[in-house]
């Protein structure tokens, strides 16, 4: 998602709408952020790059409320003498694609300029990944002398001006010296070669997808003509992008001219000759649930910017979001508008029920709760501190990648909450009981991730005189109230102070663990008060 | 209260010390007089002065008070006093048997022996003690003894010379001590004189006990009228999580509406989270700095039939979809992450669906996770809540027919459906409701139908599948007026215990 500002006086002089201009901007399937009498700032979702301009967005309103309705007309000019890019094979393995085109008759200003460069960095966030899939030039072609070559070199042999950079530095300079560079130097460290843009006269224009020239890549408003190229790694992708920019540009007063590309093959761009798709009327009204005619979708589709005719949609060249009928469907639903569609809840009988397993969560929550435990609600991750302040020798930690905090590990039990949470309220009055139920992980190579995920309930009664006792009472009223059975065995577990600790078990299996936590624990968690404590799966519990 | 069941009202305490208060008068007299302890005096003056019997008012003193060895010399005389004594028994004493004989310790005999010198009581001649005081000498009080006996004393009470006595018992180890003394005062008013004229030994019952009960002995008696408006201690009781309790709530709408609960893991495959919904392999959520991968394990990939349909979807589309073109990879399928979402089990379910079982309507509530900071509004776990119905005959309208009733029952009678975009759906929609106390509209909720890319691998044809979910914590902080996300998770027993149970 990106945010498009534009100013309130351009908004309204481009786009006629009266009343509620929020609702009406969403109805047109725009999100809104803020509409003041300053600006209108919107959210344009993944699905649309298109509308990351200000010139698409007027583009869209004009065909969804205004005169200019279905497939806008954009005229490729033949290429010119020399309007030319040059692919050499050196690129093929550091950044094998580059589409081109030339855009004359234009005339900038400062704010032109700045919506231009705008809409170049959204759609490098958004559609290109953050330069990682694609990355956009555009270039005065004044400054240009043609046909350009897109070739890869050493990086200590590439020498050029940086953008907005005091001097000539090697390529592998920028990296390190230039900020822009230092921003992007990922993309292109530990690569052999690096791409770059060539001029007949052996003028550095810039190197992909890092940094223009200063010289040869700077528009300004004087700039009369462009030469725009995208480099990457999907072509088709890339040519929607390039169709996205001359598009816009074109909407600026442009005339857009076709380049050809010499991948040893020869290839023309841009294309922009609109893509067909076949729609079945049937499809859409069964999907939407409207009982819509032909003229219907001669009506509709081309308030979104497209044609129709005879079950076949022309899809605009900008438009990288259509991979499905359903796309178009969802476009006929916005053109007819969500406001006008009827909810209507089918009569279809069906069962409702929780998971046994929150059945018997919501016994034991009513059990323990009617006994006076107080359930508390931790997360599920842990740092391995947190967890060693008990289980001193655990190894077998589950642990997540990069985590942005100190939590990095899925807990093991519940009993380390348990504890943390005593420990973190020393200052409310004893007794305390708590009891938590919720998922504990571990390794465990049969299952189908690589980690068992067992449902548990842990117990904790901490207070002056606590002892054994309580802990039992407890569980006994548990599996009372259950209709269960258990028994206890004694075991020795560096947790508990020793003869005071006991494994569950039911059907002579062990489920978990009961006993008073050893003074050393405690003290590890700075808890001054004993505590006694218990801990079992629940799944065992299962009618 | 009226007078006499005010009267009524008293208890055996308050009847106790009432009669001994008289203008105005402090506590300790009350408690001398009454012969209670303060506490307990002070306690049935609180009881008093909540029925407006009495006015209480309480002041600062800066007192002077004996010490530890000012006690004890209170007890047994000052150091000097005893050797002074000691010799008007003996007249003369050799210098080392001093401490022995006055049952002083070497240094206190030495010191007391320096000040009967200079009082000249005492002198001392070849290696020994000679008294040379008269019988009226040795009796006579110094002024630092008379002045220990009238403490405790008020620091502004002192005459000049009880402060030059003050000044020498300071300088000497732990004789006396200050302390600041809060002074208790009580008057009656006007209620409390009139209260205090009748018979307050009037016999009234306190406790009700099996043996009252028993004997009848409350035949014809009263029992003491208690102040029902006054505090009393507080008592917790067990209870379910709040946030627990909201997520009861949700289930009950869910299951009301006819649906069934879905459970499955927390850390799940990226096939199941990510491939099978459709979200392809350069896609941004499937980088490490948003979402939890989990260390050095792999998953096993379900059956062949559904990896081969996904990959197909991906690379070249099904059902007419152009898919994302490009080479999609098994092990980038394989790596496992905390479940980004609660879509994934919705995936599971569809897989195992019988086409017997159809239609048939599903939900999930549980956590989520991703790779977050944590201040007051973010937290790298959070729950949220999704449905799913499948159903051959299901449309559009009849998604907005469901979330309708849905947020009806949620508490959202006002709600507005508009165009969206979600990677798996199409076409989306997002839900707005009103929020009758902010008043403005909030976004909620997402939903919208399963793409037949999902579907077809999922469920081996293009069944509608309408979908919506929307997170969960958000909704539970508006109802209980929670500002800091933080607040939700952080088990503070004080505030679980005051909590107020979920109301809707």
């Amino acid at each position: 998602m990106a945010t498009l500002t534009i100013s309130r006086k351009e908004f309204d002089k481009n786009v006629k709408l009266s009343g509620d201009i929020s609702e009406k901007l969403m109805n047109a399937g725009i999100a809104v952020d803020t509409v003041n009498e300053n600006e209108v700032i919107l959210d344009i979702t993944a699905n649309r790059p298109d509308l990351l301009s200000v010139q698409g967005i007027f583009r869209h309103l004009q065909a969804y409320y205004g005169k200019e309705k279905g497939l806008k007309e954009y005229k490729v000019e033949k290429p010119e003498k020399n309007f030319k890019v040059i692919i050499d094979k050196s690129v093929k393995d550091v950044r094998p694609f580059t589409v081109c085109a030339i855009v004359k008759n234009l005339k900038f200003d400062e704010e032109k300029i700045k919506q231009i460069i705008d809409m170049q960095e959204k759609l490098h966030n958004t559609v290109g990944r953050n330069r990682k899939k694609l990355a956009i030039g555009i270039y005065p072609l004044e400054k240009i002398t043609l046909p350009i070559k897109f070739e890869a070199k050493k990086p200590n042999d590439i020498k050029f001006q940086p953008l907005e950079f005091p001097r000539e530095i090697t390529g592998l300079q920028i990296l390190s010296q230039h900020p822009t560079g230092r921003d992007y130097a990922k993309l292109l460290e530990g690569k052999n070669k690096f791409p770059i843009f060539v001029d007949a006269k052996g003028k550095v224009l810039s190197m992909p997808p890092i940094i223009n020239s200063h010289e040869t890549g700077k528009v300004s408003y004087d700039t009369k003509e462009v030469f725009v190229e995208c480099s990457g790694f999907d072509f088709e992708v890339l040519q929607k992008v390039l169709n996205i920019i001359v598009t816009t540009l074109a909407d600026l007063g442009g005339k857009i001219y076709a380049m050809e590309l010499d991948y040893g093959k020869k290839v023309i761009t841009p294309n922009l000759e609109p893509e067909r798709m076949k729609l079945s009327l049937e499809n859409a009204n069964k999907l939407i649930g409207l009982d819509l005619t032909e003229k219907d979708l001669q009506n509709l589709l081309p308030k979104m910017g497209y044609d129709y005719s005879k079950g076949v949609v022309s899809i605009p060249a900008y438009r990288v979001d259509i991979l499905h009928e359903v796309d178009i469907i969802e476009d006929v639903a916005v053109a007819y508008g969500y406001e006008n569609l009827t909810p209507e809840i089918p009569k279809v009988a069906t069962i409702g029920e929780e998971s046994p397993i929150s059945k018997l969560k919501n016994r034991i929550t009513n059990i323990l709760a009617s006994v006076g435990l107080l359930e508390v609600s931790s997360l599920h991750l842990n740092t391995k501190d947190e967890i060693k302040k008990a289980n001193y020798d655990f190894k077998d930690f589950v642990e997540v990648e990069q985590s942005k905090t100190e939590y990095n590990c899925l807990r093991i039990d519940l009993l380390t909450n348990i504890l943390k949470i005593i420990s973190q309220n020393s200052d409310a009055t004893y007794p305390q009981k708590v009891f938590e139920l919720g998922t504990v992980f571990g390794l465990d190579s049969k299952t189908e991730t690589g980690i068992a995920e067992k449902e548990r309930l842990a117990v904790g009664i901490v207070d002056e005189s606590v002892n054994f006792t309580e802990a039992k009472q407890v569980l006994d009223y548990l599996f009372k109230m259950l209709g269960k059975e258990y028994s206890l065995e004694e075991t020795e577990n560096t947790n508990f102070i020793s003869g005071r600790a006991g494994n569950i078990l039911v059907n002579g299996k062990q489920i978990g663990y009961v006993g008073e936590i050893a003074p050393r624990v405690l003290k590890n968690w700075n808890i001054n008060m004993p505590v006694v404590a218990l801990e079992l799966n629940i799944e065992s519990l299962l009618n | 209260m009226e007078e006499n069941k005010l009267l009524e009202s008293l208890s055996p305490i308050e009847r106790k010390v009432l009669p001994h208060i008289s203008g105005k008068t402090t506590l300790n007299e009350v408690a001398k007089k009454s012969d209670v302890d303060t506490t307990t005096a002070l306690r049935a003056l609180e009881f008093l002065k909540n029925k407006n019997l009495v006015s209480v008012d309480s002041s600062e003193k800066k007192l002077i008070v004996p010490g530890l060895n000012g006690i004890y010399y209170l007890k047994k005389g000052l150091p000097e006093r005893r050797l002074l004594l000691a010799l008007a028994e003996k007249k003369s004493v050799p210098l080392g048997e001093l401490a022995n004989v006055s049952d002083l310790n070497e240094n206190e005999a030495k010191v007391s022996l320096g000040t009967l010198k200079k009082k000249a009581l005492v002198e001392i001649k070849e290696g020994r003690a000679v008294l040379t005081a008269n019988e009226k000498e040795i009796e006579k009080e110094s002024l630092e003894e008379k002045f220990l006996k009238t403490l405790p004393r008020e620091m502004d009470s002192l005459e000049p010379e009880e402060k030059l006595s003050l000044e020498n018992l300071k300088s000497r180890k732990e004789i006396i001590e200050f302390k600041t003394e809060k002074i208790v005062t009580v008057e009656l008013t006007e209620s409390g004189k009139k209260i205090s004229k009748e018979d307050l030994k009037e016999d009234l019952l306190e406790q009700l006990t099996p043996k009252i009960i028993a004997s009848e002995s409350w035949k014809g008696k009263k029992f003491r009228r208690y102040d029902i408006t006054s505090p009393v201690p507080r008592i917790y009781g067990g209870k379910r999580h709040f946030v627990n309790q909201s997520i009861e709530y949700c289930k009950k709408i869910w299951t009301d509406l006819g649906f069934k609960e879905m459970e499955g893991p927390k850390a799940d495959s990226s096939f199941w989270i990510f491939d099978v919904l459709f979200t392809a392999q350069d896609h941004p959520v499937r980088e490490m700095q948003d979402t939890f991968f989990i260390k050095n394990v792999k998953a096993k990939l379900p059956n062949k039939k559904l990896v081969e349909e996904t990959k197909k979807s991906h690379e070249q589309g099904v059902g007419g979809s152009k898919g994302w073109k490009y080479k999609w990879n098994e092990d980038i399928s394989k790596k496992v992450v905390l479940r980004t979402h609660t879509t994934g089990l919705s995936a599971h379910t569809l897989a195992n669906l019988k086409k017997e079982d159809m239609p048939a309507k599903f939900f999930a509530l549980g956590k989520v996770f991703r790779n977050e900071t944590v201040d007051w509004k973010h937290g790298f776990e959070f729950y949220q809540t999704e449905g799913i119905v499948v159903d051959e005959n299901a449309n559009f309208r009849n998604l907005l027919g469901y979330l309708k009733e849905f947020y009806k029952k949620m508490g959202f009678e006002k709600i507005k459906f508009v165009p969206s975009f979600f990677p798996y759906t199409e076409p989306s929609v997002e839900i707005q409701v009103w929020h009758s106390e902010r008043k403005e509209w909030i976004e909620l909720g997402g939903a919208g139908i399963f793409r037949p890319e999902l579907t077809i691998p999922l469920l081996g044809k293009a069944v509608p599948v309408l979908a919506w979910g929307q997170g969960f914590d958000r909704i539970i902080m508006d109802a209980y007026k929670i500002k800091d996300l933080r607040e939700l998770y952080s088990n503070d027993i004080k505030v679980l215990r005051e909590k107020p149970f979920w109301s809707k």
